[in-house]
Protein backbone atom coordinates (compact mmCIF):
# COMPACT_ATOMS: atom_id res chain seq x y z
CA UNK A 1 0.00 0.00 0.00
CA UNK A 2 2.74 2.44 0.70
CA UNK A 3 6.01 3.23 -1.54
CA UNK A 4 9.44 2.30 -0.53
CA UNK A 5 10.39 5.59 -0.02
CA UNK A 6 6.99 5.85 2.61
CA UNK A 7 8.96 2.78 4.32
CA UNK A 8 12.12 3.76 4.71
CA UNK A 9 10.93 7.41 6.33
CA UNK A 10 8.55 5.11 8.34
CA UNK A 11 11.45 2.28 9.33
CA UNK A 12 13.83 4.78 10.04
CA UNK A 13 12.58 8.42 10.97
CA UNK A 14 14.70 11.28 10.60
CA UNK A 15 15.08 14.39 12.91
CA UNK A 16 12.88 12.71 15.31
CA UNK A 17 12.06 13.87 18.47
CA UNK A 18 11.11 17.29 21.10
CA UNK A 19 13.64 20.14 20.84
CA UNK A 20 14.16 21.47 24.08
CA UNK A 21 15.82 24.85 22.46
CA UNK A 22 13.35 25.51 19.42
CA UNK A 23 12.62 29.01 18.05
CA UNK A 24 9.52 28.00 17.46
CA UNK A 25 6.79 24.68 16.97
CA UNK A 26 4.48 24.67 14.99
CA UNK A 27 1.40 22.01 15.95
CA UNK A 28 -1.31 21.48 13.22
CA UNK A 29 -4.20 18.05 13.65
CA UNK A 30 -5.82 16.63 16.30
CA UNK A 31 -5.98 13.50 17.99
CA UNK A 32 -9.37 13.25 17.68
CA UNK A 33 -9.39 12.75 13.86
CA UNK A 34 -6.09 10.60 14.74
CA UNK A 35 -2.93 13.05 14.02
CA UNK A 36 -0.90 15.26 15.85
CA UNK A 37 2.14 16.45 14.51
CA UNK A 38 4.93 19.25 16.18
CA UNK A 39 7.57 20.66 14.18
CA UNK A 40 10.52 22.08 15.97
CA UNK A 41 12.37 24.13 14.05
CA UNK A 42 15.78 26.47 14.92
CA UNK A 43 16.65 29.59 12.87
CA UNK A 44 20.04 30.83 12.11
CA UNK A 45 20.62 33.35 9.81
CA UNK A 46 17.04 33.66 8.17
CA UNK A 47 17.41 29.37 7.61
CA UNK A 48 16.22 26.47 8.65
CA UNK A 49 19.33 25.63 10.89
CA UNK A 50 17.46 22.62 12.49
CA UNK A 51 14.62 21.08 12.25
CA UNK A 52 12.91 18.16 14.42
CA UNK A 53 9.44 16.29 14.89
CA UNK A 54 6.96 14.37 17.09
CA UNK A 55 3.63 12.68 15.42
CA UNK A 56 0.77 10.66 16.36
CA UNK A 57 -0.35 8.96 13.23
CA UNK A 58 -0.67 6.45 10.74
CA UNK A 59 2.51 5.49 8.76
CA UNK A 60 1.99 8.31 6.06
CA UNK A 61 1.93 10.67 8.68
CA UNK A 62 5.15 9.32 10.18
CA UNK A 63 6.80 9.57 6.72
CA UNK A 64 5.45 12.89 5.74
CA UNK A 65 6.67 14.43 9.27
CA UNK A 66 10.60 12.94 8.65
CA UNK A 67 10.03 14.06 4.92
CA UNK A 68 9.72 17.45 5.59
CA UNK A 69 12.32 17.87 8.16
CA UNK A 70 14.93 16.87 5.31
CA UNK A 71 13.37 19.17 2.74
CA UNK A 72 13.27 22.28 4.83
CA UNK A 73 16.95 22.03 6.44
CA UNK A 74 19.06 24.59 5.26
CA UNK A 75 16.27 26.34 3.27
CA UNK A 76 15.73 30.04 3.24
CA UNK A 77 12.08 30.97 5.51
CA UNK A 78 10.49 32.09 2.28
CA UNK A 79 11.82 29.04 0.56
CA UNK A 80 10.25 26.75 3.26
CA UNK A 81 6.97 28.46 3.10
CA UNK A 82 6.13 27.66 -0.07
CA UNK A 83 6.67 23.71 0.29
CA UNK A 84 3.21 22.15 -0.36
CA UNK A 85 1.75 18.76 0.33
CA UNK A 86 2.32 17.90 -3.26
CA UNK A 87 6.34 18.06 -3.20
CA UNK A 88 6.35 15.91 -0.11
CA UNK A 89 4.05 13.27 -1.62
CA UNK A 90 6.37 13.13 -4.53
CA UNK A 91 9.43 13.22 -2.45
CA UNK A 92 8.41 9.91 -1.00
CA UNK A 93 7.48 8.37 -4.61
CA UNK A 94 3.04 9.58 -4.17
CA UNK A 95 0.96 8.43 -1.29
CA UNK A 96 -2.14 6.21 -1.09
CA UNK A 97 -5.06 8.51 -2.17
CA UNK A 98 -6.99 8.57 0.53
CA UNK A 99 -4.04 9.64 2.35
CA UNK A 100 -3.20 12.34 0.44
CA UNK A 101 -5.73 14.99 2.35
CA UNK A 102 -5.45 13.54 5.63
CA UNK A 103 -2.38 12.39 6.74
CA UNK A 104 -0.51 14.54 5.16
CA UNK A 105 -0.19 18.03 6.97
CA UNK A 106 3.63 18.18 7.46
CA UNK A 107 3.88 21.14 5.10
CA UNK A 108 0.91 23.00 7.29
CA UNK A 109 3.00 22.21 10.21
CA UNK A 110 6.13 23.42 8.94
CA UNK A 111 4.09 26.92 8.01
CA UNK A 112 2.78 27.21 11.21
CA UNK A 113 6.37 27.07 12.82
CA UNK A 114 7.64 29.74 10.33
CA UNK A 115 4.79 31.98 10.93
CA UNK A 116 4.86 31.66 14.90
CA UNK A 117 9.07 32.44 14.78
CA UNK A 118 8.08 35.53 12.84
CA UNK A 119 5.03 36.36 14.87
CA UNK A 120 7.40 35.99 17.74
CA UNK A 121 10.53 38.13 16.16
CA UNK A 122 7.82 40.95 15.22
CA UNK A 123 7.35 40.75 18.66
CA UNK A 124 10.70 41.03 20.45
CA UNK A 125 11.19 43.89 17.52
CA UNK A 126 8.56 45.71 18.63
CA UNK A 127 9.28 45.12 22.39
CA UNK A 128 13.14 46.50 21.74
CA UNK A 129 11.67 49.55 19.70
CA UNK A 130 9.67 50.62 23.19
CA UNK B 1 10.93 -13.28 6.36
CA UNK B 2 8.98 -14.89 8.95
CA UNK B 3 4.83 -15.19 8.39
CA UNK B 4 2.47 -15.27 11.79
CA UNK B 5 -1.02 -14.72 10.86
CA UNK B 6 -3.05 -12.94 13.36
CA UNK B 7 -5.95 -12.01 11.38
CA UNK B 8 -8.58 -14.76 11.58
CA UNK B 9 -11.77 -12.54 12.29
CA UNK B 10 -10.82 -11.10 8.99
CA UNK B 11 -10.69 -14.63 7.38
CA UNK B 12 -9.01 -17.71 7.47
CA UNK B 13 -6.75 -19.66 5.32
CA UNK B 14 -8.88 -22.96 3.95
CA UNK B 15 -8.35 -26.14 6.01
CA UNK B 16 -6.32 -28.71 3.29
CA UNK B 17 -9.23 -30.93 3.48
CA UNK B 18 -11.81 -28.19 2.61
CA UNK B 19 -9.52 -27.67 -0.34
CA UNK B 20 -9.09 -31.28 -1.36
CA UNK B 21 -13.24 -31.44 -1.15
CA UNK B 22 -13.80 -28.26 -3.04
CA UNK B 23 -11.78 -29.50 -5.94
CA UNK B 24 -13.29 -33.33 -5.57
CA UNK B 25 -16.77 -31.80 -6.34
CA UNK B 26 -15.84 -29.31 -8.71
CA UNK B 27 -14.64 -32.18 -10.88
CA UNK B 28 -17.19 -34.16 -9.87
CA UNK B 29 -20.53 -32.36 -8.88
CA UNK B 30 -20.74 -30.12 -11.98
CA UNK B 31 -24.62 -30.52 -12.25
CA UNK B 32 -26.89 -28.26 -11.33
CA UNK B 33 -29.60 -29.94 -8.46
CA UNK B 34 -31.89 -28.33 -10.07
CA UNK B 35 -31.78 -30.48 -13.39
CA UNK B 36 -33.61 -33.61 -13.46
CA UNK B 37 -30.82 -35.96 -15.11
CA UNK B 38 -28.54 -37.95 -12.90
CA UNK B 39 -25.73 -35.60 -12.81
CA UNK B 40 -27.75 -32.91 -11.99
CA UNK B 41 -29.73 -35.11 -9.02
CA UNK B 42 -25.91 -35.98 -7.58
CA UNK B 43 -25.12 -32.68 -7.26
CA UNK B 44 -28.48 -31.76 -5.65
CA UNK B 45 -27.76 -34.84 -3.27
CA UNK B 46 -24.25 -33.51 -2.57
CA UNK B 47 -26.33 -29.82 -1.84
CA UNK B 48 -29.23 -31.50 1.06
CA UNK B 49 -26.25 -33.82 2.29
CA UNK B 50 -24.14 -30.36 2.68
CA UNK B 51 -27.16 -28.94 4.45
CA UNK B 52 -27.91 -31.46 7.16
CA UNK B 53 -23.80 -31.47 8.07
CA UNK B 54 -24.30 -27.89 8.48
CA UNK B 55 -27.94 -28.06 10.20
CA UNK B 56 -26.24 -30.29 12.81
CA UNK B 57 -23.96 -28.01 13.85
CA UNK B 58 -26.54 -25.71 15.59
CA UNK B 59 -29.31 -28.48 16.50
CA UNK B 60 -31.43 -26.76 13.59
CA UNK B 61 -33.09 -28.95 11.02
CA UNK B 62 -32.13 -29.35 7.42
CA UNK B 63 -34.84 -27.56 5.87
CA UNK B 64 -33.80 -24.20 8.14
CA UNK B 65 -30.82 -23.40 6.03
CA UNK B 66 -30.55 -21.57 3.44
CA UNK B 67 -27.52 -21.02 1.75
CA UNK B 68 -26.06 -17.48 0.50
CA UNK B 69 -23.37 -15.85 -0.78
CA UNK B 70 -21.70 -14.43 2.62
CA UNK B 71 -22.06 -13.24 5.77
CA UNK B 72 -23.19 -9.98 4.25
CA UNK B 73 -26.03 -11.56 2.47
CA UNK B 74 -27.14 -13.69 4.95
CA UNK B 75 -27.58 -10.24 7.44
CA UNK B 76 -29.32 -8.54 4.66
CA UNK B 77 -31.76 -11.44 3.79
CA UNK B 78 -32.79 -11.85 7.56
CA UNK B 79 -33.71 -8.08 8.07
CA UNK B 80 -34.88 -6.77 4.67
CA UNK B 81 -36.64 -9.81 4.46
CA UNK B 82 -38.02 -10.04 7.55
CA UNK B 83 -39.06 -5.87 7.72
CA UNK B 84 -40.24 -5.86 3.90
CA UNK B 85 -42.61 -8.91 5.16
CA UNK B 86 -44.19 -7.45 7.97
CA UNK B 87 -44.67 -4.24 7.25
CA UNK B 88 -48.17 -3.88 8.00
CA UNK B 89 -47.71 -5.57 11.50
CA UNK B 90 -44.71 -3.08 12.72
CA UNK B 91 -41.97 -1.14 11.63
CA UNK B 92 -40.18 -0.52 14.70
CA UNK B 93 -36.52 -2.67 14.97
CA UNK B 94 -34.10 -3.55 17.66
CA UNK B 95 -30.73 -3.32 17.06
CA UNK B 96 -27.35 -2.80 18.69
CA UNK B 97 -25.07 -0.28 18.37
CA UNK B 98 -21.70 -2.62 18.43
CA UNK B 99 -22.80 -4.70 15.25
CA UNK B 100 -20.97 -5.18 11.52
CA UNK B 101 -21.75 -2.80 8.99
CA UNK B 102 -23.63 -5.49 7.41
CA UNK B 103 -26.48 -5.24 9.87
CA UNK B 104 -25.56 -1.89 10.72
CA UNK B 105 -26.06 0.09 7.39
CA UNK B 106 -28.70 -2.21 6.31
CA UNK B 107 -31.00 -1.13 9.59
CA UNK B 108 -29.40 2.67 8.38
CA UNK B 109 -31.26 2.15 4.68
CA UNK B 110 -34.08 0.42 5.85
CA UNK B 111 -34.75 3.57 8.43
CA UNK B 112 -34.21 6.01 4.61
CA UNK B 113 -37.57 3.08 4.12
CA UNK B 114 -39.74 4.48 6.82
CA UNK B 115 -38.88 1.97 9.58
CA UNK B 116 -37.97 3.08 12.88
CA UNK B 117 -34.68 1.80 14.67
CA UNK B 118 -33.76 1.43 17.69
CA UNK B 119 -29.73 1.06 18.59
CA UNK B 120 -29.39 -0.17 22.24
CA UNK B 121 -26.42 1.31 24.14
CA UNK B 122 -23.94 -1.12 25.33
CA UNK B 123 -21.81 -1.07 28.13
CA UNK B 124 -17.57 -0.77 28.72
CA UNK B 125 -17.32 -4.30 28.36
CA UNK B 126 -19.63 -4.65 25.16
CA UNK B 127 -22.80 -6.44 26.43
CA UNK B 128 -26.31 -4.80 25.89
CA UNK B 129 -28.20 -4.53 28.86
CA UNK B 130 -31.17 -6.95 28.64
CA UNK B 131 -33.28 -4.82 30.78
CA UNK B 132 -33.14 -2.16 28.33
CA UNK B 133 -33.77 -4.75 25.42
CA UNK B 134 -36.87 -5.37 26.96
CA UNK B 135 -37.96 -1.18 27.62
CA UNK B 136 -37.70 -0.88 24.40
CA UNK B 137 -39.89 -3.95 22.59
CA UNK B 138 -43.34 -1.85 21.75
CA UNK B 139 -46.56 -3.13 19.61
CA UNK B 140 -44.67 -2.44 16.36
CA UNK B 141 -41.64 -4.30 17.28
CA UNK B 142 -41.09 -7.31 14.42
CA UNK B 143 -37.66 -7.66 15.10
CA UNK B 144 -34.41 -8.23 17.01
CA UNK B 145 -30.86 -8.21 15.45
CA UNK B 146 -27.90 -8.15 18.09
CA UNK B 147 -25.30 -9.64 17.22
CA UNK B 148 -23.54 -12.90 19.20
CA UNK B 149 -20.40 -12.24 19.10
CA UNK B 150 -18.62 -8.78 18.26
CA UNK B 151 -15.87 -8.82 15.86
CA UNK B 152 -13.69 -6.14 17.29
CA UNK B 153 -13.60 -6.96 20.94
CA UNK B 154 -14.86 -10.23 20.44
CA UNK B 155 -17.45 -9.97 23.49
CA UNK B 156 -20.33 -12.53 23.34
CA UNK B 157 -23.69 -11.19 24.21
CA UNK B 158 -26.56 -12.98 26.37
CA UNK B 159 -28.12 -14.40 23.71
CA UNK B 160 -30.44 -17.48 25.71
CA UNK B 161 -31.43 -14.49 27.52
CA UNK B 162 -32.33 -12.16 24.22
CA UNK B 163 -33.80 -15.41 23.03
CA UNK B 164 -35.92 -15.73 25.96
CA UNK B 165 -37.35 -12.07 25.62
CA UNK B 166 -37.82 -12.13 22.04
CA UNK B 167 -39.99 -15.13 22.57
CA UNK B 168 -41.95 -13.75 25.22
CA UNK B 169 -42.75 -10.59 23.04
CA UNK B 170 -43.07 -12.67 20.15
CA UNK B 171 -40.53 -10.84 18.23
CA UNK B 172 -38.07 -12.53 15.69
CA UNK B 173 -35.09 -12.57 16.68
CA UNK B 174 -31.75 -12.49 14.57
CA UNK B 175 -28.30 -12.92 15.26
CA UNK B 176 -25.33 -12.44 12.99
CA UNK B 177 -23.19 -15.05 14.32
CA UNK B 178 -20.01 -15.17 11.71
CA UNK B 179 -17.71 -14.71 14.34
CA UNK B 180 -19.06 -17.32 16.79
CA UNK B 181 -20.09 -19.87 14.00
CA UNK B 182 -17.95 -23.47 14.45
CA UNK B 183 -16.16 -21.84 17.19
CA UNK B 184 -18.31 -21.67 20.09
CA UNK B 185 -21.43 -23.85 21.11
CA UNK B 186 -24.32 -22.67 19.41
CA UNK B 187 -27.98 -24.20 19.79
CA UNK B 188 -31.11 -22.41 18.31
CA UNK B 189 -33.39 -24.64 19.95
CA UNK B 190 -31.83 -23.97 23.36
CA UNK B 191 -31.10 -20.04 22.21
CA UNK B 192 -34.99 -19.58 20.79
CA UNK B 193 -32.72 -17.85 18.18
CA UNK B 194 -35.12 -17.50 14.68
CA UNK B 195 -33.20 -16.38 12.01
CA UNK B 196 -28.53 -17.02 12.10
CA UNK B 197 -26.26 -15.71 9.45
CA UNK B 198 -22.94 -17.54 9.22
CA UNK B 199 -19.96 -16.98 6.59
CA UNK B 200 -17.84 -20.18 5.56
CA UNK B 201 -14.51 -18.22 5.37
CA UNK B 202 -14.40 -17.47 9.05
CA UNK B 203 -14.50 -21.38 9.54
CA UNK B 204 -11.42 -22.59 7.08
CA UNK B 205 -14.02 -22.87 4.57
CA UNK B 206 -14.07 -20.85 1.05
CA UNK B 207 -14.76 -17.33 0.50
CA UNK B 208 -18.63 -16.90 -1.43
CA UNK B 209 -20.61 -19.19 0.67
CA UNK B 210 -23.03 -18.05 3.69
CA UNK B 211 -26.26 -19.30 5.05
CA UNK B 212 -28.97 -17.96 6.78
CA UNK B 213 -30.80 -20.16 8.97
CA UNK B 214 -34.56 -19.14 9.34
CA UNK B 215 -36.60 -21.00 11.94
CA UNK B 216 -39.96 -23.07 10.66
CA UNK B 217 -38.14 -22.26 7.02
CA UNK B 218 -40.22 -18.99 7.18
CA UNK B 219 -42.81 -19.90 8.64
CA UNK B 220 -43.89 -18.83 11.93
CA UNK B 221 -47.50 -19.36 13.97
CA UNK B 222 -49.71 -16.20 13.90
CA UNK B 223 -47.24 -14.92 11.47
CA UNK B 224 -47.43 -16.83 8.30
CA UNK B 225 -44.58 -16.59 6.07
CA UNK B 226 -42.14 -14.03 7.70
CA UNK B 227 -39.59 -13.36 5.34
CA UNK B 228 -39.41 -11.55 1.95
CA UNK B 229 -36.85 -12.76 -0.59
CA UNK B 230 -34.42 -10.29 -2.26
CA UNK B 231 -33.52 -12.17 -4.87
CA UNK B 232 -36.17 -13.12 -7.68
CA UNK B 233 -35.69 -16.19 -10.14
CA UNK B 234 -35.85 -20.00 -10.28
CA UNK B 235 -37.07 -20.34 -7.07
CA UNK B 236 -34.17 -21.98 -5.58
CA UNK B 237 -33.83 -22.56 -1.34
CA UNK B 238 -37.41 -23.01 -0.99
CA UNK B 239 -37.94 -19.51 -3.13
CA UNK B 240 -35.63 -17.75 -0.82
CA UNK B 241 -32.84 -17.77 -2.48
CA UNK B 242 -32.58 -17.85 -6.21
CA UNK B 243 -29.33 -18.56 -8.20
CA UNK B 244 -28.06 -21.99 -9.08
CA UNK B 245 -27.00 -23.39 -5.51
CA UNK B 246 -22.50 -23.13 -5.64
CA UNK B 247 -22.45 -26.85 -4.83
CA UNK B 248 -18.49 -26.98 -4.42
CA UNK B 249 -18.41 -23.99 -2.31
CA UNK B 250 -21.45 -25.40 -0.59
CA UNK B 251 -19.83 -28.65 0.06
CA UNK B 252 -16.83 -27.32 1.14
CA UNK B 253 -18.80 -24.68 3.86
CA UNK B 254 -20.16 -28.25 4.95
CA UNK B 255 -16.37 -30.14 5.48
CA UNK B 256 -15.37 -26.85 7.34
CA UNK B 257 -18.36 -27.60 9.77
CA UNK B 258 -17.22 -31.06 10.60
CA UNK B 259 -13.54 -29.98 11.01
CA UNK B 260 -14.95 -27.25 13.36
CA UNK B 261 -17.33 -29.49 15.26
CA UNK B 262 -14.55 -32.35 15.50
CA UNK B 263 -11.93 -29.75 16.95
CA UNK B 264 -13.95 -26.96 18.72
CA UNK B 265 -13.49 -28.08 22.03
CA UNK B 266 -10.20 -29.04 21.81
CA UNK B 267 -9.28 -26.07 19.31
CA UNK B 268 -11.06 -23.77 22.00
CA UNK B 269 -8.97 -24.68 24.72
CA UNK B 270 -5.67 -24.09 23.18
CA UNK B 271 -7.06 -20.27 21.91
CA UNK B 272 -8.24 -19.70 25.25
CA UNK B 273 -4.33 -20.12 26.86
CA UNK B 274 -3.24 -18.07 23.92
CA UNK B 275 -5.62 -15.62 24.31
CA UNK B 276 -4.90 -15.07 28.14
CA UNK B 277 -1.20 -15.32 27.69
CA UNK B 278 -0.99 -12.62 25.28
CA UNK B 279 -3.29 -10.51 27.61
CA UNK B 280 -1.50 -11.08 30.66
CA UNK B 281 1.76 -10.66 29.07
CA UNK B 282 1.08 -7.16 27.25
CA UNK B 283 -0.96 -5.64 30.32
CA UNK B 284 1.99 -6.70 32.76
CA UNK B 285 4.99 -5.61 30.41
CA UNK B 286 3.50 -2.45 28.74
CA UNK B 287 2.29 0.77 30.48
CA UNK B 288 -0.98 2.57 29.82
CA UNK B 289 -2.42 -0.33 27.66
CA UNK B 290 -5.70 -1.52 28.44
CA UNK B 291 -8.54 -4.61 27.52
CA UNK B 292 -11.38 -3.98 25.20
CA UNK B 293 -14.43 -6.02 25.38
CA UNK B 294 -15.00 -8.48 28.27
CA UNK B 295 -12.36 -10.91 30.15
CA UNK B 296 -14.62 -13.76 30.48
CA UNK B 297 -17.52 -13.37 28.06
CA UNK B 298 -15.32 -13.33 25.43
CA UNK B 299 -14.22 -15.26 22.19
CA UNK B 300 -11.31 -17.37 22.63
CA UNK B 301 -9.58 -16.38 19.52
CA UNK B 302 -9.55 -12.57 20.04
CA UNK B 303 -7.57 -9.96 21.62
CA UNK B 304 -8.37 -6.15 21.52
CA UNK B 305 -5.61 -3.95 23.28
CA UNK B 306 -5.58 -0.30 23.24
CA UNK B 307 -2.45 1.61 23.48
CA UNK B 308 -2.70 5.26 24.63
CA UNK B 309 -0.42 7.86 22.91
CA UNK B 310 -0.15 6.31 19.43
CA UNK B 311 -1.97 5.24 16.58
CA UNK B 312 -3.51 2.00 15.52
CA UNK B 313 -2.20 1.98 11.70
CA UNK B 314 1.69 2.64 12.80
CA UNK B 315 1.25 -0.38 14.88
CA UNK B 316 0.09 -2.95 12.29
CA UNK B 317 2.04 -1.51 9.85
CA UNK B 318 5.01 -1.75 12.18
CA UNK B 319 3.97 -5.67 12.83
CA UNK B 320 3.85 -6.41 9.14
CA UNK B 321 7.39 -5.42 8.41
CA UNK B 322 8.11 -7.97 11.38
CA UNK B 323 5.74 -10.58 9.06
CA UNK B 324 2.91 -10.20 11.84
CA UNK B 325 -0.28 -9.67 10.19
CA UNK B 326 -2.63 -7.88 12.38
CA UNK B 327 -5.74 -5.51 12.97
CA UNK B 328 -7.21 -2.14 14.51
CA UNK B 329 -9.79 -0.06 14.49
CA UNK B 330 -7.97 3.13 14.20
CA UNK B 331 -9.62 5.24 11.67
CA UNK B 332 -6.63 5.67 9.46
CA UNK B 333 -6.86 1.75 8.14
CA UNK B 334 -10.52 2.14 7.50
CA UNK B 335 -12.06 3.03 4.29
CA UNK B 336 -14.11 5.67 5.67
CA UNK B 337 -11.68 7.46 7.85
CA UNK B 338 -13.87 6.88 10.82
CA UNK B 339 -13.07 5.52 14.18
CA UNK B 340 -14.21 2.46 15.12
CA UNK B 341 -18.42 2.76 16.13
CA UNK B 342 -17.73 -0.11 18.42
CA UNK B 343 -14.90 1.36 20.34
CA UNK B 344 -17.14 4.46 20.51
CA UNK B 345 -20.05 2.69 21.80
CA UNK B 346 -18.15 1.19 24.68
CA UNK B 347 -17.46 4.41 25.66
CA UNK B 348 -13.97 5.20 24.41
CA UNK B 349 -12.41 8.81 23.67
CA UNK B 350 -11.59 8.87 19.69
CA UNK B 351 -7.97 9.68 20.46
CA UNK B 352 -7.86 6.38 22.32
CA UNK B 353 -10.02 4.09 19.84
CA UNK B 354 -7.27 5.32 17.21
CA UNK B 355 -4.44 3.21 19.46
CA UNK B 356 -6.25 -0.10 19.21
CA UNK B 357 -4.82 -3.38 18.03
CA UNK B 358 -6.72 -6.83 16.98
CA UNK B 359 -5.26 -10.19 17.31
CA UNK B 360 -7.34 -12.76 16.21
CA UNK B 361 -5.75 -16.69 16.24
CA UNK B 362 -7.17 -19.54 14.71
CA UNK B 363 -6.54 -23.21 14.02
CA UNK B 364 -2.72 -22.78 12.42
CA UNK B 365 -1.45 -20.16 15.37
CA UNK B 366 0.97 -22.11 17.36
CA UNK B 367 2.91 -21.33 20.99
CA UNK B 368 6.04 -20.23 18.62
CA UNK B 369 3.62 -17.73 16.96
CA UNK B 370 2.71 -15.83 19.79
CA UNK B 371 5.95 -15.74 21.43
CA UNK B 372 7.25 -13.92 18.72
CA UNK B 373 4.55 -12.03 18.56
CA UNK B 374 4.91 -11.07 22.06
CA UNK B 375 8.75 -10.64 21.25
CA UNK B 376 8.08 -8.04 18.64
CA UNK B 377 5.11 -6.00 20.23
CA UNK B 378 6.69 -4.09 22.94
CA UNK B 379 9.78 -2.22 21.35
CA UNK B 380 7.49 -1.52 18.53
CA UNK B 381 5.05 0.45 20.97
CA UNK B 382 8.36 2.14 22.57
CA UNK B 383 9.15 3.67 19.30
CA UNK B 384 5.86 4.82 18.21
CA UNK B 385 5.35 6.28 21.55
CA UNK B 386 8.79 8.10 21.89
CA UNK B 387 7.76 9.53 18.27
CA UNK B 388 4.32 10.81 19.64
CA UNK B 389 3.70 14.16 20.86
CA UNK B 390 1.30 12.90 23.54
CA UNK B 391 2.76 11.99 26.59
CA UNK B 392 1.25 10.43 30.02
CA UNK B 393 0.66 13.13 32.42
CA UNK B 394 1.63 16.24 29.47
CA UNK B 395 -1.04 18.55 28.29
CA UNK B 396 -0.76 18.45 24.62
CA UNK B 397 -1.56 21.58 22.99
CA UNK B 398 -3.93 20.99 19.90
CA UNK B 399 -5.74 23.31 17.71
CA UNK B 400 -9.51 22.29 17.81
CA UNK B 401 -10.38 24.90 15.50
CA UNK B 402 -7.74 23.10 12.65
CA UNK B 403 -9.42 21.68 10.04
CA UNK B 404 -8.15 19.62 7.31
CA UNK B 405 -9.83 19.27 4.32
CA UNK B 406 -10.83 15.62 4.75
CA UNK B 407 -12.01 15.43 8.50
CA UNK B 408 -15.82 14.60 7.90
Amino acid sequence: MYSEKVMDHFRNPRNMGEMKDADAVGEVGNPVCGDLMYIYIKIKDDRIDDISFQTFGCGAAIATSSMITELAKGKTLDEAMKITRDDIAGSLDGLPPIKMHCSNLASDGLRKAIENYRAKQKKELNIAKE
Amino acid sequence: MKNVYLDYAATTPMDPEVIKEIEKHHRETYGNPSSFHKIGQNAAQILEKSRETVASLINAKKDEIFFTSSGTESDNLAIKGVAFKNKGRGNHIITSSIEHHAVQHTCQYLEKQGFKVSYLPVDEFGLIVLKELEETITNKTILISIIFANNEIGTIEPIKEIGEIAKKHDVIFHTDAVQTFGKVPIDVEEMNIDLLSASGHKLYGPKGVGLLYIRGHGVRKGWGKYIEPLLHGGGHERGLRSSTENVPGIAGFAKAVELCKRNMKEESEKLIKFRDKIIKEITENIEDVYLNGHYTKRLPNNVNLGFRYIEGESIILSLDVEGIAASTGSACSSKSLEPSHVLLAIGQKPEDAHGSLRITMGRYTTEADIDYFLEKLPPIIEKLRKMSPLKKGKKYMFDPTYETDHHH
